[in-house]
This record gives structure tokens, C-alpha cells and sequence, in this order.
């Protein structure tokens, strides 16, 4: 390890340490990383934003290739900073109405088709006398039940009560699912972070 | 004026972007690639905006509670010093300053950050889950098998495995497609109530 990586892996280490310091309770160490990381993460994707987003489609747009029909969106995007005015807020409405209406109207036949239309396709498959075809009976009586329990212009009693309580019960095991493997990756986190602070401490002390 | 302009805005804006789906041509996609361009360009000054809050809201603090003064000189320090090593177009590669700041300072913060969480989690699950009810049973139960795969149980590890990969493709599979529907149309519905003026908060006040 040369001297910049070792010196670089200390502060590493050390914001490390600090974060986990909240463990104790919080003290000054702890708002130190924590306000370090808001200003770096701001920083950075302001500066990501700006090579990916800015330069890309106003800068080469305009500038570049002379597209100038891309001054519109620039000027709208400008008239957003007018709400630090009280007499011209108003304006940025109007860039907040066109971003409005452009990110529902391009979401909606989107949503159709990734939400709605392509999780009914995967669940519409062939029922087989094989286990695959039984665990796909069992995914499809899952789904309708779990939908049904999201129904509420039927009261859930008799058979539709029944349906719904089955429903419940399969979208414990998915929010269990779903929690145990959250868990699993934050321990994952934990222990990479514990590796790194013992490989650390060994190339430091020469273990 | 203040209000109707907006909201014709939004209704038109809306309404041509959906029947554009429908029609495959070259000024259609055309359309559709301008008007994605269009919502990154404003959304970016957006962010601008964000970004002159966070430094008036930071300095604000700094100014009112002298304590706290050396926490928001941290956070403008961190921010100006992204700002300045990222600048250049070669900034983004492998090696630069701005880089090597976000690999040593961003990442072990946030993933130290997440890491805590496990702590958290344990304890918060343990206050919640107690097994009150057969409901809270099923949820903690599946966890618990869950959690158990990644660990080495010598002979019920091929078992416990074959039961994580059952839970995770069937119980598990219609559950989240449950959701993602739910989800989905809940968005097309909010979307439409947007387009047609119903949902209007987004205007804000006055």
C-alpha cells in the first residue's frame, strides 16, 4: 500500500469510525461525518448533474449543434428560480405545469405496460400437472387473493372474506421475504465495513 | 390566469404525450425524445434551486447558533471542494480528485450509514414483530427462514435453501406482483387526476 492509499484508507477509516460512534449516542464526531457527507453528496451530484444532464442537453444542444429549439426548456427551467420572488412565483408554475404534464403523459402508457400489462403477462402461464405447474397455480390463487384483500367496494366477508385472508397471509411471507433480505444486506454492509477496518488496522500495525 | 394557464398547460401537455405512444412515427418519437429533454433541463435548474436552498439554509444556521457554525462550514467545505475538483469534463474518470473523494469519503460514510441500520433494524423489528398474532407469526417466520440462508447449517442448509428459493418464487412473487399493480395503478389514477386538473396541490398556494 503506497503512503497516499494508506493515508487515504485512514480517513476512510476514520469517517468509518465516526459514524459508528453514534452507536454510544451522538456527539461531535458523528455530526462531523454526517454534515461532511451532506456538502460531499450535494457536490457531487450537482457536478454529476452538470456533465451528464447540463452539458449534455443544453450546453451541446445550443451551442454545439445548434439545435435552438432547446432555448425553451432552458428559459422555463430559468424562470423556476423565480420563486425566491413573491410578485413572480407565479411564473414558475407554468415550467412546473409543462414538467408536469410531459412526466404524466410519458408515464402513463409506461406504467401500463411495466406495472400492469407485463406483470398480468408473467402471471398467465400454462398450469401443468408438474411441480412448476402447481407452484404456478399457487403463485395465481396468491396473486387474485392478495389483489382481492386490496379490494374495498365489496365487504371482505363469506367466501371474498376468505379470499382476502388468504391474501393477507401471502403478502406476510413477501413483506417477511422482504425483510429478511433487507436485514441480510445491512449485516453484508456491516461485515464489509468491519473487514475493511481490521485489513486496515493490519497493514497499519503490520499484522 | 396564475392558475388556469398552468393547468391548460398541464392538461395539453399531458394529453399529447400519451396519444404520441400511439402514433409510430419519426416526428412522434421525435416529440417524445424533446419533451424527455425538456423535463431533465428544467428538472436540472430545479436542482440548482435545491442546491442555493441547501447553502441559504446551511449558512442561515451557521448564523443564528454559533455552535453549530463549524458543522455547516464542514457542509459548504464538502460542497465547494466537489464543486471545484469536478469542474472538468475528466473529472468523472477513475483517478481524478473528484473521484477518489467519492470513493473514500461518500462511499464508506453511506455504507457505514446503512450498516447501522442493521442495529436499528434488529431492534425495532424485535419491538414490532413479537409474534402477536398468526399474521406477525407468518412475517417473522419467513424472515427468520430468510435470514437463515446465508448461514452454514450443515444438512438442512440444502433444505432451507430449497424452501428460501419456494417462499421467494411463489408466496413472494404474487405478493410483489400484488403490489406493483396496485402501485401502478395508483399511479396511472393519480396521473390522470393530475392531467385533468383534480390534483392540483403541486401548484402550491395562492
Amino acid at each position: 500500500m503506497t503512503t497516499s492509499e494508506l493515508l487515504l484508507n485512514g480517513l476512510a477509516a476514520f469517517l468509518t469510525l465516526c459514524i459508528f460512534s453514534f452507536l454510544y449516542k451522538d456527539n461531535p464526531f458523528y455530526k462531523f461525518a454526517e454534515r461532511l457527507v451532506a456538502g460531499v453528496s450535494a457536490g457531487y451530484w450537482t457536478m454529476l448533474l452538470y456533465h451528464t444532464s447540463f452539458h449534455d442537453k443544453v450546453i451541446v444542444p445550443i451551442f454545439q449543434q445548434g439545435y435552438w429549439w432547446y432555448i425553451i426548456p432552458t428559459i422555463l427551467g430559468i424562470m423556476m428560480w423565480t420563486r425566491f420572488s413573491k410578485k413572480w412565483a407565479w411564473l414558475s408554475r407554468i415550467s412546473l405545469a409543462f414538467y408536469m404534464g410531459i412526466a404524466t403523459g410519458t408515464s402513463i402508457p409506461v406504467v401500463m405496460y411495466a406495472a400492469i400489462y407485463k406483470q398480468l403477462e408473467g402471471s398467465m402461464n400454462q398450469i401443468t400437472t408438474d411441480a412448476t405447474g402447481i407452484n404456478t397455480l399457487l403463485m395465481t390463487i396468491g396473486l387474485i387473493c392478495a389483489v382481492s384483500y386490496f379490494y374495498f367496494s365489496k365487504e371482505h366477508d363469506g367466501w371474498f372474506g376468505g379470499m382476502s385472508r388468504v391474501g393477507i397471509y401471502t403478502l406476510m411471507i413477501g413483506f417477511g421475504a422482504g425483510f429478511g433480505l433487507t436485514v441480510m444486506g445491512r449485516i453484508a454492509l456491516l461485515i464489509e465495513r468491519i473487514i475493511f477496518l481490521r485489513d486496515y488496522l493490519l497493514v497499519l500495525f503490520g499484522g | 390566469m396564475k392558475r388556469t394557464l398552468p393547468l391548460v398547460i398541464v392538461f395539453c401537455s399531458g394529453i399529447l404525450l400519451i396519444i404520441q405512444h400511439f402514433i409510430p412515427s419519426e416526428e412522434s418519437e421525435f416529440l417524445y425524445t424533446y419533451a424527455l429533454d425538456w423535463i431533465i433541463t428544467v428538472g436540472v435548474y430545479a436542482i440548482m434551486l435545491g442546491i442555493w436552498s441547501l447553502i441559504r439554509v446551511t449558512v442561515n444556521k451557521a448564523r443564528r447558533d454559533p455552535g453549530e457554525r463549524f458543522y455547516a462550514i464542514t457542509t459548504l467545505a464538502g460542497f465547494s471542494f466537489m464543486v471545484l475538483t469536478g469542474w472538468r469534463a475528466e473529472s468523472l474518470h477513475a483517478g481524478s480528485i473528484f473521484m477518489t473523494a467519492f470513493n473514500y469519503i461518500l462511499i464508506p460514510i453511506q455504507a457505514t450509514i446503512f450498516s447501522l441500520l442493521a442495529f436499528y433494524v434488529a431492534s425495532a423489528s424485535y419491538r414490532a414483530f413479537r409474534a402477536r398474532s398468526a399474521l406477525a407469526t407468518v412475517l417473522l417466520l419467513t424472515a427468520f427462514i430468510v435470514m437463515l440462508r446465508l448461514i452454514p447449517l450443515g444438512p438442512i442448509s440444502k433444505a432451507n435453501n430449497w424452501l428460501v428459493g419456494w417462499i421467494l418464487m411463489v408466496p413472494n412473487l404474487a405478493a410483489s406482483r400484488a403490489i406493483i399493480l396496485g402501485v401502478g395503478l395508483g399511479m396511472i389514477a393519480t396521473s390522470m387526476k393530475i392531467i385533468l386538473g383534480i390534483e392540483r396541490k403541486y401548484l402550491g398556494g395562492d
